[in-house]
């Protein structure tokens, strides 16, 4: 983390502690008592069809948070919501639950109004995760009939930072059922090279047919990624999308035996000749594309 | 309906599974049952221009189907004490999502069900459900 960072940490470390001391923080009086219409709407969108509830005089229990929800109308603070907003502030945008836990103590009853009450409890983080780094936050709603606490919840969300996406490359591979298994490859870091079932020999590029037996038994290899220059060419003119002139395009010889087309990279055009030593090396061009480009082999 | 007792239910029962199809209508009607007016939950040109693929069932209705799919099984006279849900992929419209579950423990005449959720997408729901059987003396359920 950066200087500037670790700031923003410490004041949102500060900010979670100073609203975790307000305790449990009460909303109002919930608009509407427990009711049969309700209920019903309720147990009638869900395909619920225990007779109970309705017999009873009862609400199904994970209806709790319904009965407080704010409907159209403004939402009523409570002391989750500066945190809330010191997060998007400090660019953490993103926002997805992961956590729902309800313990109910007692059921609701028809004609009973229940009262919401909030206590932010922890943040934690920074923590890298799958949608990007981000602040676990969790706080917990008492419902409460009167003074009579009946039905809890433990709401975390994760509040992220959403990963910058890389601009799309726009040079694409064409991967179709005899090249996927290569493409496969360079994703997970292997250059692999196609070898006829039958008769062993290599090949590239990968192709449905052996050229010597005729076989369309496949299988690959896995190569070292070593290879030298056989031949290449200097691209200077004209501009070619996603590509900053001038590149190298080179048949490299692989240690293996076959030859395969790549951009040589991380040396100067002028210093590529026949011959020179090459090892692979997987460069990540956008979100889904990854190239096996070459670069000289170190001595 | 009939309630389970407690000689019908034990550690590694199987719930029947349960298909559910999210429909368009499906998702806004417990939307608007559970009081969520979130754009996501009902516009789908909203919930695209926030990046998800189409409005997409709120968190509100899984507890409420992860209960229902508990009840519809053990029967109405018991008594759901808890359900923890540990939220995974989104459940959109146009998909199904698939309840399991099994029970895995039984302390002192409190149950619980692991519940999955499964959409095409992978695990929507998590799920530990704790209920009670009704009492056989009183046939009310316990405390």
């Amino acid at each position: 983390m950066s200087g500037r960072d670790s700031g923003v940490h410490e004041e949102l470390m500060e900010l979670a502690a100073k609203q975790a001391a307000l305790g449990e923080v009460r909303g109002a009086v919930a608009a509407d008592p427990v009711n049969e219409p309700m209920i019903r709407h309720w147990l009638d969108a869900m395909g619920d069809t225990n007779p109970a509830y309705l017999a009873n005089g009862v609400a199904p229990p994970a209806m709790a948070q319904v009965w407080t929800m704010p409907g159209l109308g403004p939402r009523q603070q409570t002391p989750v919501d500066e945190i809330m907003s010191a997060l998007n502030a400090a660019g953490f945008t993103g926002v997805v639950a992961t956590n729902c836990e309800h313990t109910y103590h007692r059921p609701l009853r028809v004609g009973e109004r229940v009262t919401a009450a909030t206590r932010f409890t922890e943040l934690k983080g920074p923590k890298t995760t799958a949608l990007g780094e981000g602040y676990f936050a969790t706080w917990t709603v008492t419902w409460y009939a009167g003074d009579d606490p009946v039905a809890e919840m433990l709401f975390r969300v994760l509040k992220f930072r959403p990963k910058e996406r890389k601009k799309p490359y726009p040079l694409k591979p064409a991967i179709n059922q005899d090249t996927a298994f290569f493409w496969e490859g360079v994703k997970q870091g292997e250059l692999r090279i196609q070898r006829c079932g039958d008769c062993g020999e290599l090949r590239h590029p990968p192709g449905p047919l052996c050229p010597s037996c005729r076989s369309a038994n496949r299988d690959h290899i896995v190569a070292a990624g070593l290879g030298t220059v056989y031949s290449f060419v200097v691209h200077h003119h004209p501009p070619v999308p996603g590509k900053k002139t001038p590149f190298v395009v080179a048949v490299v010889e692989l240690q293996e035996g076959v030859r395969i087309v790549g951009n040589i990279v991380d040396c100067p055009v002028e210093d590529v000749g026949i011959g020179m030593e090459l090892r692979v090396t997987y460069s990540s061009m956008d979100d889904e594309l990854t190239l096996p480009l070459w670069a000289p082999r170190e001595p | 309906m009939r309630t389970l007792t407690e000689g019908q239910v034990e550690i590694g029962s199987v719930l029947p599974e349960l298909s559910i199809d999210l429909t368009p209508t499906l998702i806004v009607s417990t939307a608007l049952a559970t009081m969520d007016f979130t754009p996501v939950h009902h516009d789908v040109e909203g919930a695209r221009a926030q990046g998800s693929k189409d409005i997409f069932l709120n968190i509100l209705t899984t507890m409420g189907l992860v209960e229902r799919y508990v009840t519809d099984w053990i029967g109405p006279e018991a008594v759901i004490k808890r359900i923890n849900v540990k939220l995974g992929v989104p459940a959109y419209a146009g998909d199904r999502l698939t309840f399991t579950g099994t029970v895995v423990e039984c302390d002192e005449g409190e149950y619980t069900v692991e519940v999955r959720g499964k959409v095409s997408l992978g695990d929507h729901a998590t799920a530990a459900v704790a209920f009670r059987l009704p009492s056989p003396a009183d046939g009310t359920a316990a405390p």
